[in-house]
């Protein structure tokens, strides 16, 4: 498994940059994975989506897909794209340290 | 003291699971009763032909009250909501109908209007739809005038009901248009929110290569924001344009409505969170799920609700008995895909295994993961298992709920997949 260097952690990581060890997340890892990520300054739209996604694995086991994002987190989908261009369950379950949401088959 | 089994939705799942639990129960002390909300049982893999007027619309169709076993009670009545706390379901004529084991095979509806401009002046005009009887027979009648042009197939979110369904249709219309001579005047597009064209890496890999054969453009990870029937254009959230001259959209799914209305029951699209093992729902212990309803994480699809129907009755019996449910669901699907020309490839997989190549249900068997003549011929045949094995709930010599490793050839994982691997 790849590792990198965030917030001068060692963090396990699977081949698409997520996290292995959810539990080995802190907020203050937040805004290096964003700049990382591509996605820029966090704002507090962007933290309450993260909160959400991490809120989500907990109790599930995975994280939301766009869609059921959009229904729940009371940020509506078009926004979503806004503040996590080119994927929003993916940006957001990296920058929140989770697995890559399982989606759906 | 008589108990009551209730059973909502009276389609694939719903039906065969009543008709195996009636053979296992006494009706002296279990009453089983199955609510539909119409009495138009429909064939749904057979929607695939109909666009190419190879399959009549009206021969899909049968009453389901005539597919369920004599000692079932049917019900024609809306499902409003359920209250779990007082075991009953409230039915939209007013009825009431108090249960002690409740199964939801309410399936997955169709919901086009959630997506932008889908359902606006272009729908069953230049915008279509094959997942519905009258959105395939429109279609039908499209195709036929459909002379050359841009034809874009669209799936617009997971999960799907029979996500090859899309594949096989790009496959068939390119058969279509040959078959007419007009092959060069089309150009074929799928256009799919997956990074592939199907989620197994192995599987995505072989059906990525046919279409690269047939010359189909596979446009991935397109998440569509809107449907622009005037302008001929599909629109993603993240901006990019794809043109058509005829899209054929797979709709938005959801759960039943009812389900929402459920205090407890429902995930926020209306699915029921469901052990994916004893298909117990995490609501209550006395209501199982199986099919399009579950959110588990199986493909949505008649096979699944064929193999999960075996554990939930035995669940539910368990249940009825004072015992701990014991059966285990392992995630087996299978379908098959057709490849256009008279030819169909076949993929058998579960939670933990891969489609992979080799045969089934045993060494002698249909081959996997290839395009056969003899797989396309056990496609069309299927339909007569539906009626006359699947639906009546009957066991088959050789095919079991579990999904068999014996015939299957295990591959390696193609490397350039893996990071997109599925958890
Ligand atoms: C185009 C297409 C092709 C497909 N091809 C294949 C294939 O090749 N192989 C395969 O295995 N599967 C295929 N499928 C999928 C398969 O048809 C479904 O997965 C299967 O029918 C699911 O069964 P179910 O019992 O969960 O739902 P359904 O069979 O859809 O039954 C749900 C029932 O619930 C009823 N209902 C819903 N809400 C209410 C309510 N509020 N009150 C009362 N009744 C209600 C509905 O009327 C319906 O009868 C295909 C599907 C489509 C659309």
């Amino acid at each position: 498994m790849p590792t990198i260097m965030v917030d001068g952690q060692e963090i396990e990581v699977d081949e698409g940059g997520f996290f292995v060890h959810p539990d080995q997340w802190t907020e203050e890892m937040a805004p290096e994975l964003a700049r990382t990520a591509g996605v820029g300054e966090l704002n507090e739209e962007h933290r309450r989506v993260i909160k959400f996604m991490r809120e989500e694995y907990f109790a599930k086991g995975t994280g939301p897909t766009v869609r059921a994002l959009g229904l729940s987190s009371g940020v509506p989908v078009k926004r979503l794209y806004e503040l996590f261009p080119k994927g929003p369950a993916k940006l957001a379950a990296r920058i929140a340290g989770i697995p890559k949401p399982r989606g759906c088959i | 003291m008589t108990r009551r089994v209730v059973i909502l939705g009276g389609g694939t799942g719903g039906t065969l699971v009543a008709n195996r639990l009636r053979r296992m129960t006494d009706e002296a002390s279990v009453d089983i009763v199955v609510v539909d909300r119409d009495d138009r049982h429909i064939y749904q893999p057979g929607l695939l032909f109909v666009p190419f007027g190879t399959t009549r619309p009206e021969s899909l169709v049968r009453p389901r009250s005539a597919q369920l076993a004599k000692g079932v009670t049917y019900r024609l009545d809306t499902v409003d909501q359920v209250d779990l706390d007082a075991r009953t379901v409230a039915m939209s004529s007013g009825d009431r109908l108090g249960y002690d084991v409740l199964v939801i095979a309410t399936g997955a509806e169709l919901m086009p209007e959630e997506t932008e401009g889908l359902t606006g002046p272009g729908w069953l005009k230049n915008v279509f739809t094959f997942y519905s009887l009258d959105g395939a027979s429109a279609l039908a009648r499209a195709l036929d005038s459909f002379d050359g042009g841009r034809l874009a197939v669209n799936v617009v979110d997971m999960p799907i009901k029979c996500p090859v369904a899309p594949l096989e249709f790009a496959f068939l219309a390119d058969a279509y248009f040959r078959r007419r001579g007009i092959r060069d005047r089309v150009e074929l597009s799928l256009v799919t929110p997956l990074d592939g064209a199907f989620t197994k890496p192995i599987a995505s890999a072989t059906l990525g290569g046919m279409f690269e054969e047939r010359g189909i453009n596979l446009v991935t990870e397109y998440n569509t924001g809107e449907v622009d029937s005037s302008a001929g254009r599909l629109v993603s959230y993240d901006g990019r344009e794809e043109d058509f001259d005829l899209a054929v959209v797979v709709p938005v799914h959801g759960g039943s409505a009812w389900v929402g209305r459920s205090d407890g029951l429902g995930d926020p699209l209306n699915f029921v969170p469901t052990d994916e093992q004893t298909l117990q729902s995490m609501a209550r212990p006395e209501v199982f799920v199986l099919g399009d309803a579950a959110d588990v994480r199986a493909s949505k699809a008649g096979s699944v609700a064929h193999f999960e129907g075996h554990v939930l009755c035995e669940n539910v019996r368990a249940h009825l008995a004072g015992e701990a449910p014991s059966a285990r669901y392992d995630g087996h699907a299978n379908c098959f895909i057709e490849t256009g020309a008279g030819r169909a490839l076949l993929i058998d997989f579960n939670y933990e295994t891969e489609p992979m190549p080799g045969r089934y249900p045993g060494r002698i068997g249909l081959p996997l993961l290839a395009e056969s003549r003899t797989n396309h011929v056990a496609k069309r045949l299927f339909e007569q298992f539906y009626w006359h094995v699947l639906l009546p709930g009957r066991d088959v010599p050789g095919i079991g709920a579990d999904m068999p490793m014996a015939g299957k050839v295990p591959a390696p994982m193609p490397a350039s997949s893996l990071a997109g691997k599925e958890r």
